[in-house]
């Protein structure tokens, strides 16, 4: 049953110029998986998962979120994703709460008021929500970032590096909503090289070299750990 | 028309709060207009004839300025990218940076328009309102031909200098076309002037459309 997978790659490839970022991904999540991609600087983590947001086009390969073909309902797979990356995609000038009214009316969601403080409210950041964004640290940041990403209740949330930059209360933030994203059913695919954060809530974990996955298996299995440290070692002699 | 509307007014509060596109732009115009009316003696030559193409100037200029600046404001922090996340046609997000570029280039027009006035000692009645309308005609195109330019240029090593290189050539008929017509409403000759009318507005249409077909394929990597 195709549409049980939130994602199903088939032999994902992506070239730049001369060089290839990715080299043939085929890998497919279900609904409700807590999918952790490992992988060094470069291994082409951050392109699969722009790829699946819609924000890069895939050289050769197929690529269904839901059931539905990327390159032929892009919309409607932008509706079903939340994307944060390093960089959050807000406004400096504008405020928390103009941020996300603005994200609000982009994404054809009016009256959303509610639904925006109580956002603040879990990202903690309420009581700035009239700050411009401008004067926020980087922890801040990101976790206004996260309050835009989960605006429009999205079924599959694509995380590229989110810890990177954040202090223990703002992981902490972001690891009790992750943790309830999870529990209400929502797919989850996160990629960064923290292997503890990595594995923390992850159902499955993947390792990806040079464009390709070269691990696939269960979270809590010891393999998964086995498999990081011989990438490390290989990675570190090469 | 909602998210079009959004961006419109997303950016109508940012440029309020940095006010950096449109102070530019009218600060470089009211100089280009300073400098020529120094340098060209009320005397020396018939205004009419040169007049136009100093307005011309200071706009298709000050344009640059303002399109510039519009990108930096999506391209800092990749907010580019937030748009491009949005469930919608890369088309309509295009119309909505048109727009939002539209209404601050004639900002800026509506302002510098009456120094030229002054500076030209004309008149402030009918031909006013008529060089108004042009420049709003001229202002479409360029608008239309420099937010895609701008999103082309944003992924290119030198940014600030790819837009004027690209756009000043394509804006060129444009630019003809005003000078033109600008310079029968200020001559009173307006024979002929519904030529170069439909000359901009079909160049604007030309540009809006093929513009907000292929702004998909410049904005995806």
């Amino acid at each position: 049953m195709p549409d049980t997978f939130a994602l199903e790659a088939e032999d994902i490839r992506k070239t730049f110029g001369h060089f290839t970022a990715l080299n043939g991904i085929t890998l497919s999540v279900k609904r409700g998986e807590f999918l952790a991609l490992f992988g060094r600087n470069g291994a082409g983590k951050t392109t699969f998962l722009k790829i699946a947001a819609t924000l890069v086009r895939y050289t050769y390969g197929k690529l269904r979120i839901e059931g539905i073909d990327i390159r032929e309902e892009p919309e409607k797979v932008r509706r079903r994703i939340g994307f944060l990356s390093h960089n959050t995609y807000l406004y400096r000038d504008l405020s928390p709460i103009e941020n996300l009214r603005f994200f609000c009316r982009l994404y054809g969601m009016p009256d959303s008021e509610e639904k925006i403080l109580s956002l603040l409210d879990r990202v903690g950041l309420r009581r700035r929500a009239s700050d411009p964004v401008r004067g926020f640290s980087r922890g801040l940041h990101q976790r206004l970032g996260i309050a835009r990403v989960m605006l429009h209740d999205p079924s599959i949330i694509l995380l590229d590096e989110p810890y990177t930059g954040l202090d223990a209360n703002a992981v902490e933030i972001l690891n009790q909503i992750l943790d309830q994203a999870s529990a209400a059913g929502r797919t989850i695919i996160l990629t960064t090289h923290d292997l503890e954060q990595g594995l923390r809530s992850a159902t499955r974990a993947a390792i990806i070299d040079r464009g390709k996955i070269v691990f696939d298996g269960a979270a809590k299995d010891q393999a998964v750990r086995d498999a990081y440290a011989a990438y490390i070692r290989v990675g570190v002699g090469r | 028309m909602k998210p079009i509307t959004a961006i419109i007014f997303k950016d109508i509060v940012i440029e309020m709060r940095s006010k950096e596109s449109v102070s530019s732009m009218l600060m470089f115009g009211v100089l280009v207009l300073a400098i020529f009316n120094f340098a060209f003696e009320p005397s020396s030559v018939d205004r009419s004839l040169i007049a136009p193409g100093i307005l011309w100037v200071a706009f298709s200029f000050a344009a640059i300025l303002g399109l510039n600046r519009a990108l930096a404001m999506e391209m800092d922090n990749e907010c580019l990218q937030g748009l491009l996340l949005a469930p919608l046609d890369r088309g309509d997000l295009y119309l909505g940076k048109v727009a939002s570029n539209f209404t601050f280039i004639m900002i800026a027009e509506l302002i510098v328009l009456p120094i030229f006035v002054i500076f030209n000692n004309l008149k402030f009645n009918f031909q006013f309102l008529e060089i108004a309308g042009i420049a709003c005609l001229g202002t479409i195109a360029i608008a239309a031909i420099g937010s895609i330019l701008s999103t082309i240029s944003a992924n290119t090593r030198m940014k600030e200098v790819m837009l004027p290189v690209l756009q000043i050539p394509l804006t060129v008929p444009v630019i003809i076309a005003s000078v033109e017509a600008t310079s029968m409403v200020l001559s009173g000759e307006t024979k002929g002037i519904s030529s170069w009318l439909y000359l901009l507005a079909g160049f604007s249409i030309v540009y809006l459309i093929v513009s907000y077909l292929v702004f998909e394929f410049v904005v995806e990597e």
